[in-house]
């Protein structure tokens, strides 16, 4: 309760700045109601359902596909030694380019369809999650393993009961904040380079000094990484909790 | 039982036997080596010091971890689940989690989960350790109880022989990576091979008794090398009688019990790291006392003092004419 009361304020705040006329150029300026009214008219003419749905899906598919293939990428590096040593170099090196950089060569390689953007997330997702992985499992305590070990339990069946839940902790910590990141990346990428999206509404929004929708969008990226970002920490905590 | 400070290899040999770590050399089961086979072949229970329980599973998944590995049928892994925890008394506990015991409650599970899949060797890594005297006491007893109802072979390691007292057949103390002397309590306790030995084990008080005296009621009176004792006592005379340094009582004033209670001289001081070990001459013998070193020091006692040493009833070991006779603690 104590975060939705600043929030409160900073809206209501906003309402009157903007209705009191305390900014100069108010047409750039919308008041807080008006950024909501637009969001229910571009909703009820179908606007928003057309730029929003791809957003989504794309955000989704990449997402999911960049934690599956960076969970399983990360997993073996992370429990196999060579894996770890073969991998690792490469991951580090191509890890701190951002996923934005990507978009030049990308857009010439795959060109300008719905795979360019999921590409994008995809690579976004994939290097943080890979690594958060490969750090939680290596970083699961041996003895551990060796109780499991004396218990009579084999390698695969010790990954799966005991290291990888254990270092589960660690991988939401990436999915958390790569849900987020998704969803900035999409935006950025759509604004460059997408003619449909969240983010090319944003552009034409721009182009016709339309600040009321320009803002509705911004609210719509905010809720969207909020909410990604929360269903993640419902699952860790469903998962993690009563035992951490 | 294996017996030897810190840092003296123990954990490492456990490890050994158990498979968990490479090594040289060979180790044998009932006369069968048995190099070859991993780990969770070797069918051995292992209690960790640490105890090491699956932080993310409950009580009833941890214990019935091995036999799940091991693809028991289901009813029998619910039966043996439940078995063992009514035998180790935590039933209740069922469907808790690590974090939420005791660390008593955590030693049973840890125990539980060593015996699901009936181990032909049972290792125990400082079982008592960081538990109070009651709980280490019904562990102990529960663990003496195990030891006669399954006929399990043990090994369990620890660095204070009086803690697992009445439980071993056989004592092997290890110093620096080196298993020094191995046999019957009696005979380590009474023959110690070498100081360093005595040093591990505590160089414990050891008074020959020349007369045997039955008071009745489970009590006798032993003369050792010129004091009267008052002992507890089956029926054979004893022949040898050990307290350990730290059950003699020390004041500087008369106790108010006459038994077991006698005057001395203090003859020397030996400071140990955190402790301070007192010699008393008293009648014919040397007696070893042990203080903390702070409650030595709010004493201001010197070598030559007159002391009141007092011995506790129930912290005295007989050993009588045929074998061992355990003491009443």
């Amino acid at each position: 309760m104590y975060g939705v009361i600043p929030v409160a304020i900073a809206l209501v705040a906003w309402e009157a700045v903007a209705r009191l006329d305390l900014v100069p150029g108010g047409m750039f300026f919308p008041p807080f109601s008006m950024v909501i009214e637009e969001i229910y008219d571009l909703a009820m003419t179908g606007v928003l359902a057309e730029n929003f749905m791809p957003s989504l899906l794309r955000v989704v598919i990449g997402l999911a596909s960049g934690s599956v293939v960076g969970l399983l990428i990360g997993t073996a590096m992370g429990w196999n030694r060579q894996v770890g040593r073969t991998l690792g170099p490469i991951i580090s090196l191509l890890y701190p380019i951002p996923a934005l950089g990507w978009l030049p060569l990308m857009m010439i390689w795959i060109g300008i369809n719905e795979l360019l953007p999921i590409t994008i997330i995809f690579i976004c997702t994939f290097f943080p999650i890979c690594y958060t992985t490969a750090t939680g499992i290596k970083s699961v305590d041996l003895r551990f393993v060796q109780a499991a070990r004396s218990l009579g339990a084999s390698d695969l069946r010790i990954l799966i009961t005991v290291i990888f839940p254990m270092a589960l902790p660690d991988i939401f910590t990436g999915l958390r904040l790569e849900a987020g990141m998704a969803w900035r990346v999409i935006i950025a990428a759509e604004m460059v380079a997408i003619p449909t999206g969240i983010g090319a509404l944003l552009m034409k929004a721009e182009s016709l000094v339309r600040v009321d929708i320009i803002l509705a969008c911004l609210l719509i990226l905010s809720v969207m990484c909020f909410c990604f970002e929360r269903m993640f920490l419902f699952l860790e905590s469903s998962l993690i909790d009563r035992w951490r | 039982m294996l017996v030897g400070p810190n840092g003296a290899g123990k954990t490492t040999l456990l490890n050994v036997v158990a498979g968990l770590v490479c090594y040289k050399g060979s180790v044998l089961f009932d006369g069968a080596p048995v190099d070859s086979l991993p780990a969770r072949k070797r069918n051995v229970g292992y209690v960790f010091q640490d105890l090491v329980l699956f932080p993310h599973m409950n009580v009833t998944t941890n214990v019935a971890y091995g036999i799940q590995a091991l693809d028991w049928p289901q009813d029998r892994i619910e039966r043996r689940v439940t078995e063992l925890l009514e035998v180790l008394r935590i039933p209740r506990l069922a469907s808790r989690y690590p974090t939420k015991l005791s660390g008593g409650e955590k030693q049973r599970v840890a125990l539980a989960r060593a015996l699901a899949a009936h181990p032909k060797i049972l290792l125990l890594d400082e079982p008592f350790n960081n538990l109070d005297r009651q709980t280490t006491r019904l562990l102990r007893t529960e663990l003496k109880l195990l030891q006669r109802d399954l006929g399990t072979t043990m090994i369990i390691v620890t660095h204070d022989l009086t803690e697992v007292e009445g439980i071993a057949d056989r004592i092997a103390i290890m110093l620096e990576g080196r298993i020094e002397q191995v046999g019957r309590p009696d005979e380590v306790l009474l023959s110690p091979g070498g100081t360093k030995t005595a040093e591990c084990i505590g160089f414990p008080n050891v008074l020959a008794c020349q007369k045997t005296r039955d008071l009745g009621h489970g009590l006798a009176t032993v003369a050792c090398d010129g004091i009267d004792i008052v002992v507890p006592h089956n029926r054979s005379p004893i022949r040898k009688i050990i307290v350990w340094p730290r059950d003699v009582l020390v004041s500087l004033y008369p106790p108010p019990s006459q038994v077991n209670a006698f005057e001395g001289l203090l003859s020397e001081i030996i400071r140990q790291p955190g402790s301070v070990q007192m010699v008393v001459e008293v009648g014919g013998c040397r007696l070893m006392a042990e203080l903390p070193q702070q409650l030595f020091e709010s004493m201001s006692i010197a070598e030559g003092d007159k002391v009141y040493l007092e011995l506790n009833l129930m912290k005295i070991r007989t050993y009588e004419e045929y074998g061992i006779s355990s003491s009443q603690n």
